[in-house]
């Protein structure tokens, strides 16, 4: 790594310059009054249909996902392609979950998920759990985004300077910082127009002149079976999947999809669209990514199949380094940074709703004005963005991974309160509490026993993703508390919501 | 018969959880193992089925 590629960089800078402009100017667009936490942290839910699509799809598919997922299914084969599986069943529950979510949200003026179970349970404790774990499950989740970030500077070379990737990080993420306090969610939503067109033109470009110069698609997974069959057999790889990774596969599928729109920056996306039937139509569109997905993940095989000097995350970088011509390098990197910075950005923005709204205005300041919520919020995008550069910069990769695996188990015990809420009011806040710590103690300590893993081996079943075998327990342990506290003729706590404020309004566009 | 329609939002649960249904890499298409071009058509008859019980529900 000691020259530097000037032509890849000037590329990228070109891009990097072109959507920090971007940023800034998107305070400007659709203008109303940022000092109002809607209008920052949801951009007034005023995006249509095409506007989520891409800001959507520019926060869901991460610069993470295009370096791991291909660099997984490098190293094992069909079981990296979890992923697509995932993505595919996702949107029907989104189609018939998220709807309700928007309307209840939108009728009653919550900005967070957190927002729903307060005012559906009345309880700010079952909210502030909800909120917590949001937050927990965010912060690794925007360090994995800067180690995307890492590993195309280090492809770019920085010609021996030392601490080279690390400047070049805290740079980008400080004008990252900027224009997103300037701008709110109206700032990754512009620029994920730009980074999205990108991104597709990087993996179009990628499966036409990738297979052509490795002899086609069927020389290139011939290639990677002859490299899994050379390899020991445990741990298991493949073309397709061992009977020891199919429970294992199907189950993580199942809960990531379960999990995905929990996330604050998936609920923040989705809560700022226009209306309940852009979430449908883009329950519809979306999984168009999703094949881009599948196309990205099979960057693996052809790095295989390339013979890149490379392995782990530092394989997608050298395999387009070397299939490239260093200007059109430049032009994926810029694609797969700024793939880093639209869903850093939302993330940040989803977190610092929850903490202003949910941490913040029901335990330290009651009577926050809408400008001051908004100051907090600003402010704390800027502390959860530094945090994670901290991470990134001073603790092992392994660190930000591990939590962030962690992330995806706890992120899934959020699912009764918030999900069944948006159906039944039959459980009580008390039990869904006692059901997420439960849930948050069982996944995190299975996961712990094993040095961290996502899969537990359950007896007579196989390999089964913990997220879900904790999520399980979540929903026994609230059931039992919601029957007791019924026998025990407990008074229910008030709810604020009205039965049809799920329902879609007469006078909304169809 | 429309109140079953939203039914049709599982049948790709089933078609892609249910691994042995794709777990083989016989027959290939264009040197693609079924396995992977499976999961690959799935992505428009998923978003084919939503769609359908969008329209049906609205009409």
């Amino acid at each position: 790594m000691n020259d530097i590629h000037w032509t890849a960089w000037s590329v990228f800078g070109f891009f990097f310059a072109l959507v920090t402009v971007l940023g800034f100017v998107a305070s400007r667009w659709k203008a109303a009054d940022l000092s109002h936490l809607h209008e920052w942290g949801l951009g007034g839910r005023r995006f249509g249909t095409l506007i989520t699509w891409f800001l959507l799809g520019g926060d869901l598919y991460t610069a993470y996902t295009v370096i791991a997922v291909p660099a997984l299914v490098f190293g094992v084969g069909a079981y990296g392609f979890f992923a697509m599986p995932y993505t595919i069943i996702t949107y029907p529950f989104v189609f018939a979950v998220m709807p309700r979510l928007w309307n209840v949200c939108r009728r009653n003026h919550y900005l967070t998920t957190a927002d729903f179970v307060e005012g559906r349970y009345g309880s700010h404790w079952l909210a502030l759990a909800v909120a917590v774990t949001g937050v927990l499950a965010t912060m690794p989740y925007i360090a994995l985004q800067l180690v995307g970030m890492q590993v195309v500077f280090e492809a770019m070379g920085f010609g021996g300077m030392r601490e080279g990737s690390e400047i070049a990080l805290v740079v980008a993420f400080v004008v990252l910082a900027l224009y997103t306090y300037s701008s709110g969610l109206r700032a990754p939503a512009m620029i994920a127009f730009v980074k999205d067109i990108m991104i597709y033109i990087f993996v179009l470009a990628a499966v036409i002149i990738i297979p052509a110069q490795l002899g086609g698609f069927g020389a290139i997974f011939d290639a990677a079976d002859k490299a899994f069959a050379a390899k020991p057999a445990v741990p298991p790889t493949g073309l397709i999947l061992q009977p020891a990774q199919v429970t294992a596969f199907a189950s993580l599928a199942l809960g990531s999809a379960f999990a995905l729109f929990l996330y604050p920056h998936a609920a923040t996306g989705t809560l700022a669209a226009s209306s309940a039937n852009v979430i449908r139509r883009n329950a519809i569109l979306l999984p168009t990514y999703s094949v881009a997905l599948g196309l990205i993940a099979l960057l693996g095989y052809m790095a295989i199949a390339a013979h890149v000097p490379a392995k782990g995350n530092a394989v997608v970088p050298a395999l387009i380094m070397q299939s490239f011509p260093e200007w059109f390098a430049g032009f994926c990197f810029a694609a797969i940074a700024l793939g880093a910075l639209v869903p850093a950005a939302i993330m940040s923005i989803g977190a610092a709703n929850l903490v202003t709204r949910n941490i913040w205005r029901p335990y330290v300041n009651a009577r926050m004005s809408p400008a001051q919520q908004s100051s907090v919020a600003k402010i704390t995008s800027l502390i959860v963005k530094v945090g994670a550069l901290v991470f990134v910069v001073f603790l092992p990769l392994e660190f930000a991974i591990n939590l962030q695996l962690l992330g995806g188990i706890w992120i899934l015990q959020t699912f009764p309160a918030v999900v069944f809420g948006l159906f039944t009011r039959w459980f009580r806040p008390l039990p869904l509490l006692a059901g997420w710590a439960a849930g948050m103690a069982l996944g995190t300590t299975l996961s712990w026993l094993q040095g961290v893993k996502p899969v537990y081996a359950l007896p007579g079943i196989g390999l089964v993703y913990i997220g879900l075998i904790a999520l399980l327990a979540n929903i026994l342990v609230a059931i039992a508390g919601t029957v007791l506290a019924a026998a025990m003729k407990r008074a229910p706590t008030p709810d604020a919501t009205q039965p049809g404020d799920f329902a879609d309004a007469l006078t909304d566009p169809r | 018969m429309r109140r079953f329609l939203p039914l049709l939002l599982l049948v790709s649960y089933v078609a892609l959880l249910w691994v042995p249904f794709y777990n083989t890499r016989e027959p290939y298409l264009w040197g693609f193992p079924f396995f992977y071009w499976y999961m690959l058509l799935w992505v428009p008859i998923a978003s084919l089925l939503t769609y359908v019980v969008h329209r049906g529900s609205r009409a």
